[in-house]
């Protein structure tokens, strides 16, 4: 029956004017349709602001490049963070989150639909605004002019004197607007999840997933609105002429510091909690095991939602807080590694002794592993205020992060985007292409990130348009740019993939992966209305249970 | 809108944090304890003003429209009151005192806590009014009470940062 209704679909899709489709998209309020127009317009951003690093990598190829001029260089690495953080990692997630989590728990939609839509509108018009500045930067009076002072616009750079036209105030505007966005979004997702679940989804029966989803929308509420404060503060200082962060008047640029971070750190977990989110999606199916230790995964991530509160100050070790914060500091940064290692425990404990199958979702999920700890070592490294005063602000810190960034959590967009195309397209990812992928990608990394370390430890510090030749940076400068050329074609082989297999990919039916959550009980893509008639579940694998009556979840729960 | 109350209530925290790091560090005058004067006929206004709202939901619960209408009226005007006496505070301190927003730290800080908290009770009065239109022709009745609820939550949550606001400006500001 599903397969006419499919058929009466894309039958009505093709008789349509493609006018009327565009209509249908930008006016939906479907949570799926907008999961998916945050996804696409992430990709996007992907785009832009990798070939903003490429910018920057050729730049550093080779010691006195003049590639791009200096100002040039400062907005692409300005840039190309924001856009990073705000408008690729943070919509993706947020378009999985939103795709995913009413069909896991067995929802019809989100709680709030129309306000989903706003908030997706929201981000979007952030980023355009963000971009705008290109062309409007400096007003009617020059040529455009982005924003220049780096991801966490510290002050005094940010005040009038040294910023002056329009283009920090269209970097304020824009994290403000899609800051708007995200607080929204968190709103519905927390509404969802704790009011629409089906009967019988008792929290202690969520996915993983949706429980990760709400700590993560928690941490939206609490960490985001801080930044949005500290947006607001810069405006008043940038038109009304307030004092916030102007030293000359007795204003404080530290505190502009400590706002920002007391919204970073909590930032990077925002980001990386639900990647954790899709790794205990992916990892028990492809190990055929049910996930090991469910109550402390749930445990670890609430647990790590709160100490990332507590953690903002360690990026500030060389400003010079007394002994008693440094400490404080110290050992926050030190205990948060205590649950994520439970986490990472856990996800070894499934694929033990399980039946792992190598696709692509399950080889980005290992790498993932691999990678997030190694991430963690370094972070533990620069946890340490000592360590942090002699390589902060360094290279190192910079592999760090992306070590973090993109060896964690895009390694985990990219299982999601293998793991769950055929859920929203209804065709799989070509499985030679995705592997070739996966290869390309690990060999780019290793390439750019381990040896980005190493300039680091010899002196390098961030944010430098050029360097002397000599100091023995140049060979390990140009193997990390041969490395990032190797991760752009690898990003172009996954583009390519989903391009040919949307159009001729094998068809995937209900449940290609033989997986357990609700989101694999309809068809692919899922009708409108998600279920035509409201589950009832009885254990944390419904479809389980469905598939195996003789032996269900639910006698052992 | 609980989820919306703690995330206006982190907003609110850090400008207070920032009011709070920056008490006494003005450069120049007029510093807070020549300028300010405690408005306790203004803040008792706001405050019952929360006592009216919550009678009023009740009273549309049980199903008296005419109670409902009263209440609700009461709450507006008391709101309004409230707003009217920021404005005045401000009308003196700009025109008798000089001090703007962009006079030293104290007028930062003092104009950015106490306008957001007044565009908070300008948001609030103007859905309060809404609702008030909607009873005017006869459109609010007792299944509207969840609805109503929620909106008076957000009254309630306006008055519990004035008293945050007061303290930190009035008491332990000066």
């Amino acid at each position: 029956m599903s397969s006419d209704v499919m058929a009466i679909q894309t039958a009505e899709a093709a008789g349509r004017p493609w006018v009327q489709t565009l209509h249908a998209w930008v006016t939906t309020v479907d949570h799926k349709r907008l999961g998916i127009l945050y996804i696409f317009y992430a990709l996007v951003f992907l785009g832009i602001a990798g070939i903003e690093a490429i910018v920057m990598r050729i730049q550093l190829m080779h010691a006195h490049n003049d590639f791009v001029s200096p100002q040039v260089f400062n907005r692409m690495f300005t840039m190309h963070g924001t856009t990073m953080i705000f408008f690729v990692v943070m919509p993706v997630l947020f378009g999985f989150a939103n795709y995913l989590v009413p069909l896991m728990i067995g929802a019809r939609d989100m709680a709030f639909p129309r306000l989903n839509a706003f908030s997706f509108w929201l981000t979007a018009l952030g980023g355009i605004l963000l971009y705008f500045s290109f062309v409007g930067g400096s007003g009617l009076y020059g040529a455009g002019n982005a924003p220049d002072v780096g991801w966490w616009a510290y002050a005094p750079l940010t005040s009038r004197a040294f910023s002056p036209g329009h283009s920090t105030d269209y970097w304020t505007v824009a994290l403000l607007v899609s800051g708007f966005g995200s607080i929204g979004t968190g709103v519905n997702l927390i509404a969802t999840i704790l009011s629409m679940r089906c009967p019988g989804m008792k929290l202690s029966r969520m996915p993983l997933l949706a429980w990760l989803t709400l700590v993560m929308s928690g941490l939206v509420l609490i960490s985001l609105t801080p930044l949005s404060a500290a947006q607001l503060m810069l405006l008043v200082d940038r038109y009304l002429g307030g004092h916030f962060f102007d030293t000359q008047a007795g204003g404080s640029a530290t505190l502009w510091m400590h706002f920002f971070w007391i919204f970073g750190h909590p930032e990077v977990y925002i980001l990386v909690i639900p990647a954790f989110a899709f790794a205990s999606e992916i990892i028990p199916v492809f190990s055929r095991k049910p996930i090991f230790g469910y109550p402390v995964m749930v445990g670890a991530t609430v647990c790590i939602g709160f100490v990332s509160m507590s953690v903002w100050a360690h990026h500030m070790f060389t400003i010079g807080m007394n002994s008693s914060a440094n400490a404080f500091f110290v050992l926050t940064t030190m205990v948060i590694a205590v649950p994520t290692g439970i986490k990472i425990f856990n996800w070894l404990g499934t694929m033990w002794g399980g039946k792992i199958q190598f696709k692509t979702p399950m080889l980005f999920c290992i790498g993932f592993l691999f990678q997030f700890l190694i991430a963690g070592l370094t972070g533990i490294m620069l946890g340490a205020a000592p360590f942090n005063w002699q390589l902060s602000g360094s290279y190192f810190v910079v592999a760090h992060f992306h070590y973090m960034i993109v060896g964690a959590i895009l390694f985990c967009v990219f299982a999601a985007f293998y793991y769950w195309f055929p859920k929203m397209t209804g065709r799989m990812l070509n499985e030679s292409l995705g592997k070739l992928h996966f290869w390309l990608f690990v060999i780019g990394f290793h390439l750019t990130f381990d040896f980005m370390h190493i300039p680091g430890v010899l002196g390098m510090p961030r944010r430098i348009y050029t360097y002397e030749p000599g100091r023995g940076w140049d060979t390990l400068n140009l193997i990390v740019t041969i490395g990032s050329f190797i991760q752009g074609i690898a990003t172009l082989v996954f583009v390519a993939n989903m391009v040919l297999s949307y159009f001729q990919g094998a068809k995937a039916g209900n449940d290609p992966w033989d997986a357990w959550t609700l989101e694999w009980s309809v068809s692919s893509p899922p009708p409108a209305y998600n279920f035509a008639s409201i589950p009832t579940v009885a254990s944390r694998r419904p479809l389980w249970d469905r598939k195996h009556p003789e032996d269900p979840d639910s006698h052992y729960d | 809108m609980a989820c919306l109350i703690i995330a206006e209530s982190a907003i609110f925290t850090i400008i207070v944090v920032a009011y709070l790091f920056y008490v006494g560090k003005s450069l120049t005058g007029p510093t807070p304890r020549e300028v300010l004067e405690t408005p306790i006929f203004y803040t008792i206004c706001l405050l019952s003003s929360s006592l009216t709202i919550h009678f009023a939901s009740r009273s549309l619960e049980r199903g008296k429209r005419g109670a409902f209408l009263g209440l609700w009226l009461l709450t507006i005007v008391l709101g309004g009151l409230f707003l009217f006496g920021t404005g005045q505070e401000w009308h003196r301190l700009i025109y008798e005192h000089g001090l703007t927003i962009s006079t030293n730290l104290f007028g930062t800080t003092y104009y950015s806590l106490v306008g957001l908290h007044a565009t908070h009770v300008t948001v609030g009065l103007l859905m309060l009014s809404i609702v008030l239109l909607f009873c005017l022709a006869g459109r609010v009745g007792p299944e509207q009470a969840a609805r109503v609820d929620v909106l008076s939550m957000y009254w309630h949550f306006v008055d519990g940062v004035w008293v945050v606001v007061f303290t930190v400006v009035y008491v332990l500001g000066r």
